[in-house]
């Protein structure tokens, strides 16, 4: 069967080979030493102070949501700065790719980075923030003790993690895609692309997207059942709404995203003709099945940051969220309109007049919902008594942002207008200026907002106040430039410009970026600083903002089961209402709770798909049969486990109740 | 069963009733019965074996009419299927089921009418002129 | 895990309440008016309460899987590349052959889910292994039909329509298989553990994704058979 050891390193190896390591790549090299030193010293540390038993207790295997969230936020805020690091090659080098020069970027590098760059943002960055965000929230939001399916949501948080592995280890080992973040054929078939990279770009999709379709159900079942007594749909908190119809979109549109690289998958391993230019298949079919995931897949990235922000406007502005229904019923419209305008994401492709009209519309159409949230947000604001803490403050630059960045979307709505600004830099400003002005916005007030619940601490004001600074005057140098360039016709993911008079834009757009990373590390102070200050930040009491819902009766952190009783509730913002009308925590009379165990089975199977897709993606046939068997075996023996809960004692919840009394009368 | 003893978590519902959590796992329990599956079977042979019938005989002279009369009875033959074999009701788990099965159904229409819609323009358009990729 | 039972007098409206700074405790509270915001007296959620709706909406984001295959096939199966159409290539009859399998199938995991009510192990067991057979039957006759194609030439890669047909109709074919290894999964399990709560929900799971398979085939052969002998 083998004939020589070719062969039989072929047959071990597949295509990886030497040549696979970026050796003459000094860039790479760099990263792969800093890395490298930085890793074996977080690794080095953890071992030196004996905490893997306590992370692989307390965090890997725990099916906790309020862990599991943390968890997300970390793998948000990690892969941000791997995000963010592309970013600013691609500032770099446009900034200095003029007259003649050639920047420092070669161009297959610079596709790569571009490519990392949005794969990464959206599935690594916003959409792990926005689940983790969801995951720590809704369950207390709603008096719940846990998501319905607590071992999902363990496994769900894995194969996200996995995704991100399988992507970062293109970073090292082969290369990542050089199609843009949205791999169009023909350039991602095999034909065009017969390395490693696009299928590095399908696996971690693939492996991601399972993880994030599996949370959804998970989110939908837990609103619509785990809800507390009393607490009609009409009257859950306006975030639970958001996640609810956020939730719903991901169920809908992620298995699209799943069947169309699916269909790439089969093209690039078998030969199929889906997407080909010949035998029959039709690239542009690919352009229209993945953008009918791609639109829901912003609003997916938009509602919660929509929810967030109505939080915070109630609860530091004092006053109940102007027009709630409206504001649900906004939200429910946008979850259907939003499977309607797909099709502005093509408005060039060619499909001509009438079909370019009736999505010219639906988009315009669209954008209203939005705006009446704006007003209600506004009317909440007026005649309130405003605080002006980092979360309001979030919420404040994002009003301005984005309804900038939402006009122009409306600019880019009209089909004769966008054929001049199609795939320009204008496109490149408007939907960074509602990603960062809207999503990233709403996660920084998120946290900021949502931290002391998680950790009993607050963050820390000052170095928050500077970030928040650097970021909103960073954004507007970094893309208020690329309007304009876009206006001026240059195109997106070019690399080297021969223009004299647009250098000083991409020179602004470079500070501007600059500006941001101090952003980013003032951010990252801002957390250490207020890990080193928590004594001096500490919340006691569980409800450091006077908030208005559920999770502010929980202590901070909150106990592993939530709450010992579960609330009754009578209307909207529940926990006001409790202060309002003298509520009484019970201590006595505590019932055993049914608690889910912990899983090892999440962590093993996602590195299993890790492994699966490592062999597929290098064709090591032999490693990705093993894997895909060895996981199979695994998930069907997990089905054979009946015991997944065991009982809380009532001692254990006395002991955490009493805790908190005592907190509180010390607080008093 | 115990279907008005089933809360709703729909528009304000008295806290108090909720009886139908009574260890029965959901609270809507249909009672299958054997006639239900038989009469759903029946017809699923029948509105097979026209279908096959029409298409194998030919005995429509208009294509288009036999194409309609399959697509009418295929929709038909999913009705009873989700009828007699999945019992879905407008009550299960509270209407969510339902709701489900609605906002599923209008999504999967809008994908694909809408991809037949565009394809079919994107392909009157920007068909390509070389002969040799034609179909 | 949150409970709907609730005492009594949890109902009292609240009397004119002590106004208390939000987060302060009072020294004495009495149990009436402790459970005006708490529920004292819990029955907490059965397990299982969340799986069927979580099942279905599983099944409903298939059902989106499918539609992109059905699309895909609606817009690519009329590219036959100057390869076999469908015409050349459907064997109508044996395609009602293997549509009655499925079906019969559906029937029997109908008998099973009957004796499961009536909480007969081996009656359910042999009404799984009778529907498990039919299952197969399906599964090969699907088998028998793709590699006919193959061996005259109408393999998936020849045309656009092929491979969307192979796509479409396999994709199909791997979820009753995945339904045919559950199943064997779940007769071991039941034929372990009986027909306990959990087995039952996971019957009832097998069963929505049993029956949910016939639907997608309806589809299937509707608009993949007949209609490719009508174009």
């Amino acid at each position: 069967m083998f004939e020589n050891n070719a062969t039989i390193l072929k047959f071990i190896f597949g295509r990886l080979s030497l040549d696979s390591f970026p050796f003459h790549e000094p860039i790479l090299v760099a990263t792969f030493v800093a890395v490298a030193i930085g890793g074996t010293a977080v690794l080095g540390a953890l071992t030196y102070f004996h905490l893997w038993g306590y992370l692989w207790r307390e965090w890997f295997t725990s099916i906790d949501h309020k862990r599991i969230g943390i968890m997300y936020m970390v793998l948000g805020i990690i892969m941000l700065l791997r995000g963010f690091a592309d970013a600013l090659m691609m500032r770099a080098q446009q900034a200095t790719a003029f007259g003649g020069s050639d920047g420092f970027l070669p161009a297959d590098h610079y596709d790569q980075v571009f490519t990392a760059h949005g794969v990464i943002m959206i599935f690594f960055v916003a959409m792990p923030m926005i689940v983790g965000l969801i995951n720590i929230v809704v369950p207390l939001q709603i008096g719940a003790r846990d998501v319905s399916f607590p071992f999902l949501n363990n496994f769900s948080f894995w194969m996200t993690v996995a995704g991100a592995v399988i992507v970062m280890i293109s970073l090292f080992v082969g290369v990542f895609a050089r199609t843009g973040w949205l791999a169009y054929p023909p350039l991602s078939e095999y034909a065009y692309s017969p390395d490693v990279g696009v299928d590095y770009y399908i696996w971690g999709l693939q492996v991601a997207g399972l993880g994030t379709l599996l949370s959804g159900v998970n989110f939908v079942c837990t609103i619509v059942k785990l809800r507390a007594p009393g607490m009609t749909i009409m009257k859950m908190p306006i975030f639970t709404w958001t996640a609810l119809c956020t939730n719903i979109l991901i169920v809908a549109a992620f298995p699209v995203l799943t069947a169309v690289l699916a269909l790439l998958t089969l093209d690039r391993y078998v030969g199929t003709d889906f997407f080909t230019n010949d035998f029959g298949g039709n690239p542009m079919m690919y352009v229209n099945l993945i953008w009918i995931w791609g639109h829901p897949e912003v609003y997916i990235l938009i509602l919660p940051a929509f929810g967030v922000f109505s939080e915070v406007t109630s609860t530091f502005c004092g006053k109940r969220l102007f027009g709630y229904t409206s504001m649900v019923y906004a939200t429910v419209v946008i979850t259907i309109l939003s499977y309607l305008v797909w099709l502005h994401h093509f408005f060039t492709m060619g499909s001509g007049a009438s079909v370019n009209s009736f999505f010219g519309i639906t988009t315009m159409i669209i954008s209203i919902p939005t705006g009446a949230k704006m007003f209600n947000w506004l009317f909440t604001m007026y005649r309130g008594r405003i605080r002006f803490e980092l979360p309001m403050m979030w919420t404040i630059a994002f009003m301005i942002t984005f309804v900038i960045g939402g006009m122009t979307g409306v600019l880019l709505a009209v089909p004769p207008a966008d054929f001049e600004l199609h795939n320009s830099l204008f496109l490149i400003a408007h939907f960074h200026n509602v990603i960062i002005g809207g999503v990233l916005f709403g996660m920084f007030a998120g946290i900021n907002y949502w931290f002391p619940k998680s950790f009993g601490f607050r963050l820390d004001p000052f170095w928050g106040k500077l970030s928040f600074w650097f970021w909103v005057t960073g954004f507007y140098f970094a893309f208020m430039p690329l309007y304009v360039l876009g206006l001026m016709g240059v195109t997106r993911r070019l690399r080297v410009f021969d223009i004299p008079s647009l250098h000083i834009w991409f020179i602004i757009a470079a500070f501007g970026a600059l500006l941001i990373a101090a952003g980013i590390g003032c951010f990252l102070i801002q957390i250490g600083v207020s890990v080193l200050k928590r004594e001096e930040l500490r919340d006691t009491t569980g409800d450091p903002w006077n908030g208005r819902t559920l999770e502010w009766s929980t202590s901070s952190p909150p106990p592993a089961y939530n709450f010992a009783f579960t609330p009754i509730v009578y209307g909207i913002d529940a926990w006001w209402d409790m202060k309002e009308r003298g509520y009484h925590r019970p201590l006595t009379g505590f019932k055993p709770i049914a608690m889910p165990r912990n899983t090892p089975v999440g962590i093993i199977l996602a590195g299993l798909c890790v492994a699966f897709a490592f062999g597929m993606i290098w064709y090591m046939w032999w490693l990705a049969a093993l894997s895909f068997v060895a996981a199979l075996t695994v998930g069907i023996a997990h089905t054979f486990n009946y015991k997944r809960e065991y009982d809380l004692p009532v001692d254990d919840i006395a002991r955490a109740e009493s805790e908190r009394t005592r907190l509180l009368g010390a607080q008093a | 069963m115990n279907s008005d003893a089933h809360v709703s978590h729909g528009a304000g519902h008295d806290v108090a009733h909720d009886a139908a959590h009574d260890g029965h796992g959901d609270g809507h329990q249909t009672h299958i019965t054997l006639d239900g599956y038989l009469i759903g079977f029946g017809l699923s042979v029948i509105l097979t074996a026209i279908p096959f019938g029409l298409v194998m005989s030919g005995v429509l002279e208009s294509k288009t009419a036999t194409a309609l009369a399959i697509t009418i009875l295929a929709v038909a033959q999913i009705v009873v299927h989700m009828v007699y074999f999945l019992h879905l009701d407008t009550r299960s788990e509270a209407g969510w089921n339902m709701m489900a099965l609605i906002f599923t159904a209008v999504i999967l229409i809008i994908a694909l009418t809408g991809s037949l819609w565009i394809m079919y323009h994107l392909k009157a358009n920007m068909a390509p002129m070389n002969m040799s990729t034609l179909p | 895990m949150t409970s709907l039972a609730v005492t009594g007098d949890a109902f009292v409206a609240p009397a004119d309440t002590a106004t208390e700074a939000p987060g302060t405790l009072t020294a004495s509270q009495s149990t009436a008016e402790a459970s005006i915001f708490y529920v004292l007296d819990e029955h907490p959620h059965p397990a299982g309460y969340s799986t069927m709706l979580g099942f279905w909406l599983y099944i409903m984001s298939d059902c989106l899987l499918f539609s992109v295959l059905f699309a895909t096939y609606g817009v690519l199966g009329g590219n036959y590349a100057a390869g076999p159409s469908p015409k050349d290539l459907f064997d109508l009859p044996l395609v009602a052959v293997n549509t009655s399998m499925l079906l019969l199938s559906s029937i029997t995991y109908g008998f099973a889910m009957l004796a499961m009510q009536d909480n007969r192990v081996g009656r359910t067991q042999m009404w799984l292994a009778v529907t498990a057979f039919f299952g197969l039957c399906f599964i090969g006759i699907e088998l028998y039909e793709f590699a006919d194609f193959i061996r005259q030439g109408a393999t998936p890669q020849r045309s656009a329509f092929l491979s969307s047909f192979f796509t479409l109709v396999g994709t199909h074919g791997l979820h009753v298989t995945t339904g045919l290894v559950w199943m064997a999964t779940l007769m071991v399990q039941v034929g372990q553990r009986g027909l306990i709560e959990a087995n039952r929900r996971r019957l009832m799971c097998l069963s929505m994704f049993w029956h949910f398979l016939d639907v997608v085939w309806i589809g299937v052969f509707t608009f993949v058979y007949l209609m490719g002998m009508l174009r």
